[in-house]
């Protein structure tokens, strides 16, 4: 079957060989031929989850031991290096020990909430991992609003955090659910005033023709100044959307002991830590698709030659690169800088990065008007 | 129009900043050589210890078994949880006078905490901390050590 897409059409091999469109397409046709429409959705959607469980888990503990290796490098350690080779399964025992830890019920807590709260957060990542775009047609929606989705469900994460902290009956839980509130609710505005900037470079809210249009060179490129300050600014802004130092008053550990996830334990408690950072991840590759290209390889102009090659690496090598090299900036922000003070960050946030969010929108507009962008 | 200078200054002198200090974590991170982490019971053959580091409370002797304890007994008055004990017997010395010597200086490891009081305030320097740091014994009377040598004597010349 690839053989014949690769004759009918003029596109180099490797393009076609790196389309994930025709083997969805092919599994698609080929539950469909033997089954009812309705079950033939069904499957893929089991399918669908699937995958998505197992590359939650494994980008997971994954990031969980990248983000203790580096921590460790930039303090001049070593970091875990006793379980298998370089530490690599210490992640996975921390998770066997985490799911046979006890799950402590807490007296007076509400406990409909208590339990809940986790899933919500779980729920949210994985509404938001639906709509990132890892390959070329290795996309499981892509929603003509796409940037707007996004926005949207990401602000729904902080109802879990508010959950966790209110019905958890602890005054640390408590503090620390409401600081995470207006913190995600400030830096909200920035994280989409920031994706708007690109938005009106784009001229579309749908990731797949995001990524299209960059096809000439990324957008960070493409949109002169404006689209590095909005970058910059996204990445301020999600970090402290995230919840990751140097924004993480959530949680801070010399005041708040653990934060709203306080009094969570065992494999609950694994669940906040493991939502944490999966929505770095999102955050770092929602950055890398809007304003880094994705998947896209990078191209320069008219250099033919040049475009080839980068063509040659797989699309999906593009994108987990670009992710993890935002991953590391942001990983890197949380080992260098101190945590700010409440007061600190929200003149951070009202003072300096929303007014220059607008007046940078305002000139991205006028130069999308003027055309000065290639 | 002051104050707008003045806001901007802020915006690009903070960035500054940080760009510094992410430069200066990002330069630990991409340099390994740096690692200071000692990976012990693998190194344990080579592991070369500080000389500042408190392993056990020990008596030097020299190499005609001498040693400079006078039996004072100020280490013993000094240790704050009554680590070390000193024994001395009197002796008669030639010339017929009576003379307090060093009998057994008992140290019990288990209780020490390595605080280094004993050594501080030793006024012949006769204490000192080795660098061995393995303790670990099956018998909890192992603990209990006597650090001055067998058939050793007071350094001639020290009082």
């Amino acid at each position: 079957m690839a053989v014949q897409i690769m004759l009918m059409t003029s596109e180099p091999w490797w393009r076609v060989f790196y389309d994930f469109s025709s083997f969805t397409k092919s599994i698609d046709e080929g539950l469909r031929s033997s089954m009812s429409s309705f079950w033939a959705v069904t499957i893929e959607m089991v399918i669908t989850a699937v995958v998505f469980l197992l590359f939650y888990a494994v980008i997971g503990l994954f990031l969980v031991y990248a983000e203790r290796k580096v921590c460790a490098f930039i303090q001049n350690r070593l970091g875990p290096n006793r379980v298998g080779p370089f530490g690599i399964f210490q992640t996975v025992a921390d998770l066997i020990k985490l799911l046979f830890k006890e799950v402590i019920p807490i007296k007076n807590a509400d406990s409909f909430l208590f339990n809940l709260a986790p899933y919500i957060v779980i729920i949210v990542n994985f509404m938001l991992l639906a709509a990132i775009p890892f390959s070329r047609g290795l996309h499981a929606i892509d929603l003509n609003i796409g940037i707007f989705y996004i926005i949207a469900v990401t602000s729904m994460s902080v109802i879990g955090v508010l959950l966790a902290g209110w019905s958890s009956n602890s005054k640390y839980s408590l503090i620390g659910a409401m600081r995470s509130g207006a913190q995600i609710v400030s830096y909200e505005l920035s994280v989409g005033l920031a994706l708007i900037t690109i938005v009106i470079l784009a001229g579309s809210m749908q990731l797949s023709e995001i990524i299209e249009a960059q096809r000439t060179g990324w957008f960070i490129f493409k949109g002169h100044i404006p689209a590095l300050i909005a970058f910059v600014i996204y990445l301020i802004a999600g970090t402290a959307e995230t919840n990751r130092g140097p924004f993480d008053m959530a949680e801070a550990e010399s005041e708040l002991t653990a934060g709203y996830h306080t009094e969570y334990s065992g494999m609950k408690f694994a669940f906040f830590y493991l939502a944490e950072f999966i929505n770095m991840f999102i955050l770092a590759s929602i950055a890398a698709t809007v304003f880094l290209g994705g998947w896209m390889p990078f191209h320069i102009g008219s250099w033919d030659g040049f475009n080839r090659i980068m063509d040659f690496i797989p699309p999906f090598l593009w994108y987990i690169g670009k992710t993890f090299f935002l991953i590391w900036i942001i990983m890197l922000f949380k080992w260098t800088f101190p945590r700010l003070r409440i007061d600190q960050l929200l003149t951070l946030e009202w003072k300096y990065l929303l007014p220059i969010n607008l007046v940078n929108i305002l000139i991205m507009s006028f130069i999308v008007l003027m055309r000065w962008h290639f | 129009m002051r104050s707008i200078i003045i806001y901007f200054k802020d915006i690009f002198s903070g960035i500054w900043s940080l760009l510094k200090g992410m430069r200066v974590t990002a330069s630990y991170f991409f340099s390994p050589g740096a690692i200071v982490t000692e990976k012990y019971p693998e190194n344990r053959k080579k592991l070369v210890m500080f000389e500042r580091s408190k392993g056990e409370l020990i008596m030097p002797h020299n190499d005609k078994n001498e040693h400079y304890c006078t039996a004072c007994g100020i280490c013993q008055l000094n240790c704050p949880n009554r680590t070390i004990e000193v024994v001395s017997k009197t002796i008669t010395t030639a010339d017929g006078k009576s003379k307090k010597i060093l009998d057994r200086h008992i140290y019990w490891l288990g209780r020490c905490t390595f605080c280094g009081l004993c050594v501080k305030t030793c006024p012949s320097h006769a204490l000192a901390f080795s660098q061995k740091f393995e303790h670990a014994v099956f018998n909890k009377d192992l603990l209990t050590k006597v650090l001055n040598h067998p058939g050793s004597q007071l350094k001639k010349g020290v009082e």
